[in-house]
């Protein structure tokens, strides 16, 4: 049987790195949210937010664990399966990479330390720096991988001799057209992703009556995040579109699944792409609205698919339905944001069921919606994997196609036990919950806590067997 | 003027670029070394106390000490592209299997603690991870010393050309060095019978590291003339003669801290063994990155890349070492039984 490398080269970056993100998306969020209950509880000298501070560290450093070791491969990868893309932009792409593991990783790596294991070693202060740095190392991370990601969407500042890219300004490199965009975009997407799993995690325990206090602060926390971000991120992804539409407009074309030429040109809503026939089937779309949006004019032309050969194209029905699922979910996530801060406002959001239930269902849509986006973009800038300059049919390694497969089949089946199995474990200490803190509304006198913060750092981070799970 | 100086940083760049990435993988060899020593130990340590120890005396380093690993494998794709283009698919099979050991090693760290009680797996996961990981380093070693079929500057050999007896027993090599560096490390932060326990199985792990050190430095230079030449003409043979000379005192040094009651010789001894023995392969292979196929400046990136990479690194490196000093001088000291960093 003859495999294609090409082909599985592909899959296998794209299922690693699609196992990848979830991990870092989360870590940016909750060392940021940990930071915060931190920060919050030096400053108000409230037990409750330290209890939750400690209970929000356990699920990160698992979390934080899964994105290091499942990222430690992608900069392997590079090599092992992309070779010719390492040659022709390594001269671009590597000094980006290089400065994210010197500026991120070692002050993430190094300050976890303190962080996970200097609550008593330390002072609170330098422990609660730490948390700060780990929170701000994930950021630069951030800041750069996307900075190289966006370089390859959008390149700028280089010059292309003998088939190879050569840097000229790293200044037009690192903020290159695209990156603060995209940039914006992803933040925003890791910090309302974490906002609403707090928000769903808050929501379970006030179902059930479970540690009333912590409850409540994260359901305030998470909602006041997501009913802040949604709104924004909706903003920022139209911004980023109009950006695309001006570098990248056949992925405009794809999402939007134009095919032909039209003034004033249709929203497509719902079709099934038809790459072969270059026309959408089971078509609905609102006339005008197509050109409003993209033009913010009546009559403005908006890219079609037919301006590039066939060959440039990229891969339609990919690109357009998972450019609906990302706003599908935003536009959920608006929702619940809404309707939970009138709520709050009513207040009733404590008590009301009907909201209460769906919300701690909530929890995964971010995730979805980042990988759904991550497709759209990446998937729309194909058959290139840096934009005009070298085409992912190109960028391959020379070894051969069973070697590729059985390394597929190895990360496979290790990605899917590891990763399934910490997931779970996430789940398992989210049912134990804080430690310290009362199971069961409202705790009385005689529960009284230890309220020295000595008194519950003994308690331990890592005492592990579950309490009886309350959800 | 301008013209001078460019064939100046031309001259000195790819030099500069190497030191970084060699520093670099030193670092990661005898920083993870000793985590990764742990692991190679812990089926000779059933206790859960004493398993639990020996873990947490290297929790809060681990990940620090791995991400040298990604700065090496970086620095070769920013610094040398050409190199790391060859290098990496020669040595796919070895690179993939490392890198999944490194999943299971890295996820017990944590996984372990939140599935107690029924955390046997993850004991199984770190110990069989940080040996196969140990094994395959060696092996990749022992594969890049061996030589890469290369053609018009391309890997051009087969999936399995890097196993062949010799990087079986660079792997074995690494095997036992690391445990070495596991074993002095528990020395060095352990107490009662934990600490007991790592002096008695140092002590043949050192003889066996000893004998595999001697193996590969008359082994290298059969194989590769250009070796034999470097180390057994005169006067070179002068010149390097102190690499084996102190390699030799800091057996002794090591032997000594093991069977004395020191607590720190052990360690540092043994540090500056994996050093003197890395300085000794350098010497070797200078200046090839793919041994007798590649130098590092053929395989150097553009200037730009160089220049750019490179400033950052004076600039961030001596932070970095910094606080990772101040994360080991923060937890220094014994750890003693029943007792974490928590």
């Amino acid at each position: 049987m003859e495999f294609d490398p090409l082909l599985l080269a592909r899959l296998q970056f794209a299922f690693t790195i699609s196992v990848h993100i979830i991990f870092p998306a989360f870590s940016i969020g909750s060392s940021a949210y940990v930071a915060t209950l931190l920060v919050l509880w030096r400053r108000t000298g409230s037990e409750h937010f330290h209890r939750l501070a400690r209970f929000w560290t356990k699920i990160f450093a698992v979390s934080f664990a899964m994105g290091v070791v499942s990222g430690i491969p992608m900069s392997y990868e590079l090599g092992t399966n992309w070779s010719r893309y390492s040659e022709v932009v390594g001269n671009v792409i590597g000094p980006l990479i290089g400065y994210e593991v010197l500026t991120a990783f070692f002050l993430e790596a190094t300050f976890l330390g303190v962080m996970l294991f200097g609550w008593k070693r330390v002072p609170p202060w330098l422990h609660v720096t730490s948390a700060v740095l780990v929170a701000f190392g994930t950021m630069v991370s951030g800041f750069w991988i996307l900075s190289a990601n966006s370089w390859m969407q959008t390149p700028t500042g280089h010059v292309v001799r003998d088939g190879i890219a050569y840097p000229v300004s790293w200044l037009q490199i690192i903020f290159n057209p695209s990156f603060p965009y995209r940039f914006a975009h992803m933040m925003t997407a890791a910090y309302l992703t974490t906002s609403a799993v707090v928000l769903a995690v808050g929501a379970r325990y006030t179902l059930v009556g479970a540690y009333p206090e912590e409850a409540r602060t994260m359901m305030r926390m998470g909602l006041g995040m997501v009913a802040l971000l949604a709104p924004t991120q909706l903003v920022l992804g139209d911004l980023h579109g109009l950006n695309t539409l001006h570098h990248q407009p056949a992925k405009i074309a794809a999402i939007e699944a134009h095919w032909e030429d039209q003034r004033p040109a249709d929203l497509v809503l719902f079709a099934l792409p038809d790459q072969k026939g270059e026309r959408n089937r089971l078509e609905i779309a609102v006339p005008y609205l197509g050109s409003i949006i993209l033009t913010h004019s009546l009559n403005g032309r908006v890219p079609t698919l037919k301006d590039l050969p066939a060959e440039d194209r990229p891969r339609v029905a990919i690109v357009f339905f998972a450019f609906r699922i990302m706003v599908g979910i935003g536009l959920i996530l608006i929702a619940i944001g809404t309707v939970g801060a009138w709520l709050w406002w009513r207040r009733k959001l404590f008590e009301t069921k009907w909201f209460l239930r769906p919300v701690g269902y909530a929890w995964p849509l971010g995730f979805v919606a980042i990988l759904a986006g991550w497709v759209m973009t990446e998937s729309g800038r194909q058959p290139y994997v840096a934009y005009g300059i070298l085409r992912t049919a190109e960028a391959a390694s020379p070894v051969s196609g069973a070697t590729v497969a059985s390394s597929l089949v190895a990360f496979v089946l290790v990605y899917s036990v590891v990763f399934s199995i910490g997931v779970y474990y996430i789940r398992k200490l989210i049912r134990g919950g804080p430690k310290g803190a009362a199971a069961a509304a409202p705790p009385s006198p005689s529960e009284a806590l230890p309220n020295r913060p000595l008194g519950v750092a003994q308690s331990g981070t890592r005492e592990s067997r579950a309490e009886r799970p309350v959800i | 003027m301008s013209g001078v100086e460019l064939s100046g940083g031309a001259f000195w760049l790819p030099f500069a670029c190497a030191a970084v990435v060699v520093l670099a993988v030193a670092l990661y060899v005898v920083l993870d070394g000793f985590d990764l020593g742990i692991g190679i130990l812990f089926p000779f340590f059933p206790r859960e106390a004493d398993r639990d120890r020996m873990m947490n005396s290297v929790a809060p380093f681990w990940d620090g000490n791995e991400t040298w690993l990604v700065l090496g494998g970086n620095g070769l794709f920013v610094a040398f592209p050409i190199a790391y283009a060859i290098i990496m698919p020669a040595l796919y099979v070895p690179l993939i299997a490392m890198l999944l050991a490194l999943v299971f090693r890295g996820v017990a760290f944590e996984f372990r603690w939140v599935a107690k009680p029924h955390h046997r797996k993850w004991d199984i996961a770190f110990a069989a991870g940080s040996t196969v990981a140990a094994l395959m380093q060696g092996a990749m070693l022992g594969g890049l010393l061996h030589g890469i079929h290369v053609e018009k500057g391309h890997f051009a050999g087969g999936p399995f050309d890097w196993l062949t007896p010799f990087s079986a027993m660079c792997g074995v090599g690494l095997l036992i060095g690391y445990a070495l560096l596991g074993a002095c490390w528990l020395v060095m932060k352990t107490t009662g019978d934990l600490e007991h326990q790592a002096r008695r199985f140092a002590v043949p792990l050192l003889a066996g590291l000893v004998a595999l050190i001697a193996l590969v430095s008359i082994w290298t230079p059969l194989e590769h003339p250009f070796v034999a030449r470097r180390w057994f003409t005169w006067p070179n043979l002068l010149y390097l003669s102190p690499v084996p000379l102190i390699t030799a005192v800091l057996v002794v040094m090591c032997w000594h801290g093991v069977r004395g009651h020191h607590s720190t010789q052990a360690f540092y001894s043994a540090v500056s063994l994996f050093v003197v023995s890395f300085v000794g392969l350098i010497i070797s292979m200078y200046p090839y990155l793919v041994p007798t196929s590649v130098t590092f400046r053929q395989a150097a990136a553009s200037l730009e890349s160089q220049t750019f990479l490179f400033v950052g690194t004076c600039i961030l490196i001596p932070f970095i070492l910094g606080y990772t000093v101040f994360v080991y001088y923060t937890f220094r000291g014994k750890l003693r039984e029943g007792e974490g960093y928590h």
